[in-house]
């Protein structure tokens, strides 16, 4: 679990602008707060290339049809959209169907900070901050039989709301699933929020999944529905063009895209001199998830 | 009128490389710059392609020559975004790593046609001048034939990049097509006119 980043309280501002953090460092010395702490842990592990990207790039720079195809539709597009009340029902090959609202879930599921690297199909990465916590936790209440084999993720379905649904762009509503043993992975998380906030309704509020190994559409968003099947869940991508996007949709820089170079990426920052860098299998995380591939030809699999 | 003509079609032509160098000088770009630029510059160009492919028929249709005054230079200033667009691509994005650059070129079919009509436009910007016109005579016009499929060329580039949603690459399409149509039309028509360069 060595990818997990805990890191302490990091207000937002001070990650907003470049060119602000000095000052704000000095402003967090000053202080003496518990964040100037972990301001000189971040300025530290900036050096690593671990340095989270600013808030205002992580919730303006988002791909989620639902709200446009632009990238920042989902910012633009997404503010009214309701997030209270919000139930999510848990079916299908369990001992315990389940009804939360968001409410049951945030006090029953205690969110912890996870810095993960989200790397998008389209060639390009972020590193997020999210407030989470592992969906095997979820899972263990409500007691798989031994017939789920499948989990699939429902995104809400509210073209009133979302406009992006209006035109058919995928087959609505969005669908995305994972294997069993992907789901019980301690990796893959239930995202409650970022930047130790309530979750910006244009990442996926007010309840997403997030798999960092995985190509970032992999992750649904503001989910209504989690059921458990016998079969792979025809997700939405696959459905759209199952030559481009496969079921399992690791990131592997060894499986070519048509259109994006899936051998480098570039990290968002703004920054026009910053180079690519090299994509590295299941996004760096193959210490932890490798072994749920073995003997599968990801190749084929993809 | 028709003075100022020229040089205000070769102002306003400069106004796409203005508004990219201040976004690029001011900071402006957004979260990934690159893809803004080479977006931006790769847009003009299938504007441009199109200024220069309505030229003719703006003439047939107002009776006027004066665009044809002009359609030289949009010609150039396609040729010149192109190569900007391209140049970010080799340059700013893959900074001039053939390895990476030949393997996108090689398993990228919409690399592959993009850099394919670049390439095409280079002996266009070279034959553009009226010298060359009179070197090359009648196959002068031949040659500058070629600007048809490279504006395809060019959209199936944007068709092939597109991740879903292709309406925009489509309207680029068909106004394309319209144009060659009107131009097909036109000569069916009149089949002994002699258009003029």
């Amino acid at each position: 679990m060595k990818k997990f980043k805990y890191s302490e309280v990091t207000p937002e501002n001070i990650y907003k602008k470049r060119r602000s953090f000095v000052k704000s460092l000095s402003f967090g010395l000053g202080s003496l707060s518990i964040s100037s702490l972990s301001l000189i842990n971040n300025a530290f592990a900036n050096t690593e290339g671990n340095k989270p990207t600013s808030f205002e790039d992580i919730t303006t720079y988002n791909n989620y049809y639902e709200f446009g195809t632009g990238k920042s539709d989902p910012y633009l597009k997404s503010q009214n959209f309701k997030t209270k009340p919000w139930t999510v029902k848990i079916e299908g090959e369990i001992e315990k169907p389940l009804e939360l609202s968001i409410e049951e879930i945030l006090s029953s599921f205690p969110s912890e900070e996870r810095i993960l690297k989200l790397r998008c199909v389209e060639g390009w990465s972020m590193v997020i901050p999210w407030m989470g916590f592992s969906l095997s936790k979820l899972i263990e209440k409500v007691e798989l039989k031994p017939s789920a084999k499948f989990v699939e993720f429902e995104t809400v379905y509210d073209p009133e709301q979302m406009i992006g649904q209006r035109r058919p762009i995928l087959n609505w509503p969005y669908i995305e699933g994972l294997r069993i043993d992907e789901a019980m992975h301690p990796l893959t998380t239930v995202v409650t929020g970022l930047y130790q906030k309530e979750l910006p309704k244009q990442n996926g509020a007010p309840l997403r999944i997030f798999i960092p190994w995985k190509y970032g559409f992999k992750s649904a968003k503001a989910i209504v529905k989690i059921k458990f099947v016998k079969k792979m869940p025809n997700t939405a991508w696959m459905n759209a063009s199952p030559r481009e996007y496969g079921f399992y949709s690791n990131v592997n820089p060894n499986v070519n895209h048509p259109r994006w170079s899936q051998s480098t990426e570039r990290p968002i920052n703004g920054d026009i001199f910053a180079p690519r860098i090299k994509t590295l299998m299941f996004n760096g995380y193959g210490d932890e998830v490798a072994h749920l591939y073995t003997g599968m030809d990801l190749k084929k699999y993809f | 009128m028709k003075t100022y003509f020229k040089p205000s079609v070769f102002l306003l032509s400069t106004i796409p490389f203005i508004i990219i160098s201040y976004k690029i000088f001011l900071n402006k770009l957004g979260p990934e710059p690159i893809k803004e630029i080479t977006h931006h510059t790769g847009e003009w160009t299938l504007l441009f392609l199109i200024f220069t492919l309505a030229m003719s028929p703006l003439k047939q249709i107002t009776n006027m020559s004066i665009w044809i005054s002009v359609r030289r230079m949009l010609g150039l200033f396609a040729f010149f975004y192109a190569s900007l667009h391209m140049l970010t691509y080799v340059g700013l994005d893959y900074r001039f790593d053939m390895n990476e650059i030949s393997k996108d070129i090689l398993t990228k079919r919409f690399i592959f046609v993009g850099f394919a009509a670049w390439l095409l436009l280079v002996p266009l910007a070279l034959t553009s001048s009226k010298k060359m016109m009179s070197v090359l005579k009648q196959y002068w016009k031949k040659l500058h034939r070629l600007i048809y499929l490279i504006a395809i060329l060019g959209v199936i580039h944007f068709i092939w990049l597109v991740k879903k949603d292709v309406t925009e690459p489509l309207i680029y399409l068909l106004i394309i097509l319209f144009l060659l149509a009107f131009r097909i039309k036109f000569k069916l028509k009149k089949p002994k006119i002699k258009l003029e360069i």
